[in-house]
């Protein structure tokens, strides 16, 4: 059933809006349809970028949030550069990942918990540590996808393209500085 | 020529082969590279997912840290590429947001105005920079009969590309065949590889490299020219599992462009890292460049 709000919350349109730069231009979507049209996982999508903006704009939070469309998003920005309307569409989907991880309506993905691993490195190292980042994910995530990904591992090992110890910088404490303060200062853009 | 560098973690170790002909080539080139001292990780596609303003301010910190004497800086991921830039962008287009992200990178004693460097990518430096005649010049070696397909993927060409076009770019063709190299027409060349959805969905990651893999055999390539780490991994080491994936036989050589001109320059394979690549490049560069190769 369609809910229409009726307190003074902003709508979810101005929520995602105020996440994202330039996502005022979401207003001007003339519903074309280049976006999915334009997606290499269009077809995966239960909604394409399209509908999931008509449902935005419908104020039907629940049912965006939940939707895997942004977790089928590779980033390929193919949909931001076709958009008639240069709508930031990318930038949308990132915001859309970002509220849903939140709230705890991202279903049937795995997309949080590799970013949480892959964060998880850089806070704490600088940078990104492909062995330790391949091994926990898999450990925690799809345990039994690990015995396919041995080979792969080894390969990669024996030709020097695998280190088995992370790097970390030399001013971790800067860096986390700034990263404490920015996560203080909050999300909104 | 003097550039800033942002190498970025997978230069490090993964796609060390890379860095290795980055640095060959622009040495013979003239171009003087000097990395970022301290630089980080630029959190890929994944702190923007999780919270965006730490994404920008991790990324942020990096062109801080870009030598005052410096302004521009070569980072030759495409993820980095595009996270350097977009940022660079945004805070130029921004102020709210830039002066949330210099609040934040003032809690380490550092500061950026959005603007102050050029991203740039070694294609791009290349192909503009130094131009036709400075790259025919130092060619020792042309690469006569060699068949490849240009692969720019995503990030470099979109949405914040500056030179070249976003839907059929052509810049790398030009740089191969100043090489002497043949650039076959590429249909998939700006696709997409699949990022991280190697590690998400094998499903969706192993379809997009399949077609790419297949748009190459269709276009008769001996291989394919990345310009990105990503890009180079995910068809080269997944290869095998998509052919498992799929019952199909792909053996399909995935090299850096950068492996390439330093070939024609007549530097050695092992000084390019040719060889660390999982989907071997030697049989193909043998029968085409019997000289090539020891
Ligand atoms: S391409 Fe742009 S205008 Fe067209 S449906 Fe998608 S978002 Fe709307
Ligand atoms: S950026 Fe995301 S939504 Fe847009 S075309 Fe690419 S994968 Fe699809």
């Amino acid at each position: 059933m369609i809910q229409f709000s009726t307190d003074r919350r902003p709508s979810f349109l101005k929520e995602v809006i105020e996440h994202t730069p330039r996502g005022e231009r979401l207003v001007h979507c003339i519903q074309c349809g280049s976006c999915g049209g334009s997606c290499p996982n269009g077809a995966d999508m239960q909604y394409s970028p399209r509908a999931l903006f008509a449902l935005i704009q419908a104020d039907q939070r629940d049912t965006v949030l939940s939707a895997n469309t942004m977790w089928c998003c590779v980033s390929c920005y193919y949909c931001t550069t076709r958009c008639p309307q240069q709508i930031p569409i990318t930038e949308i989907m990132y915001t859309l990942k970002r509220l849903a991880i939140r709230e705890g309506s991202a279903r049937n993905t795995d997309a949080p918990a590799l970013a949480q691993t892959f964060t998880r490195y850089l806070d704490a190292y600088g940078r990104s540590f492909e062995f330790g980042l391949a091994s926990r994910f898999y450990l925690f995530n799809k345990p039994l996808a690990m015995l396919k990904m041995g080979p792969l591992g080894l390969s990669l090992f024996t030709r020097g393209r695998m280190s088995l110890r992370p790097t970390r910088i030399k001013n971790i404490q800067q860096l986390q500085a700034i990263i404490q303060k920015a996560k203080q200062l909050g999300d909104e853009p | 020529m003097r550039y800033a560098y942002y190498p970025g973690c997978s230069l490090e170790c993964s796609s060390a082969a890379y860095d290795m002909s980055i640095r060959a080539v622009c040495d013979l080139l003239g171009i003087q590279l000097e990395e970022i001292d301290d630089w980080n990780c630029c959190g890929a596609t994944e702190y923007h997912s999780l919270h965006k303003l730490t994404a920008c301010a991790v990324i942020a910190r990096n062109l801080a840290l870009v030598d005052s004497r410096l302004n521009q800086v070569v980072a030759p991921c495409a993820a980095c590429y595009l996270n350097l830039k977009k940022v660079d962008r945004q805070m130029a287009e921004n102020p709210r947001l830039a002066e949330k992200i210099n609040e934040a990178l003032a809690a380490g004693g550092l500061h950026y105005d959005g603007g102050r460097v050029r991203v740039r990518h070694l294609v791009d430096v290349l192909h503009t920079d130094l131009g036709e005649k400075a790259i025919r010049d130092k060619v020792v070696r042309p690469l006569k009969g060699l068949k490849v397909a240009p692969y720019y993927g995503c990030q470099v060409v979109r949405p914040y590309n500056d030179f070249d076009n976003t839907e059929y770019p052509m810049k790398l063709d030009e740089l191969v065949s100043w090489l002497g190299a043949e650039p076959v027409p590429y249909p998939l060349k700006a696709a997409c590889c699949g990022g991280h959805m190697t590690q998400i969905s094998e499903a969706q990651a192993f379809e997009l490299i399949r077609r790419l893999l297949q748009s190459a055999v269709d276009s008769y390539a001996d291989l394919i020219l990345c310009m990105c780490p990503m890009c180079q991994l995910n068809l080269d080491a997944y290869q095998s599992q998509v052919n498992s994936y799929f019952g199909l036989s792909f053996r399909m050589p995935i090299l850096f462009f950068t492996q390439i001109v330093g070939l024609a320059f007549g530097l050695e394979p092992n000084a390019l890292g040719i060889g660390k690549e999982i989907v071997s490049a030697q049989p193909v560069l043998q029968r085409r460049l019997a000289a090539v190769t020891q």
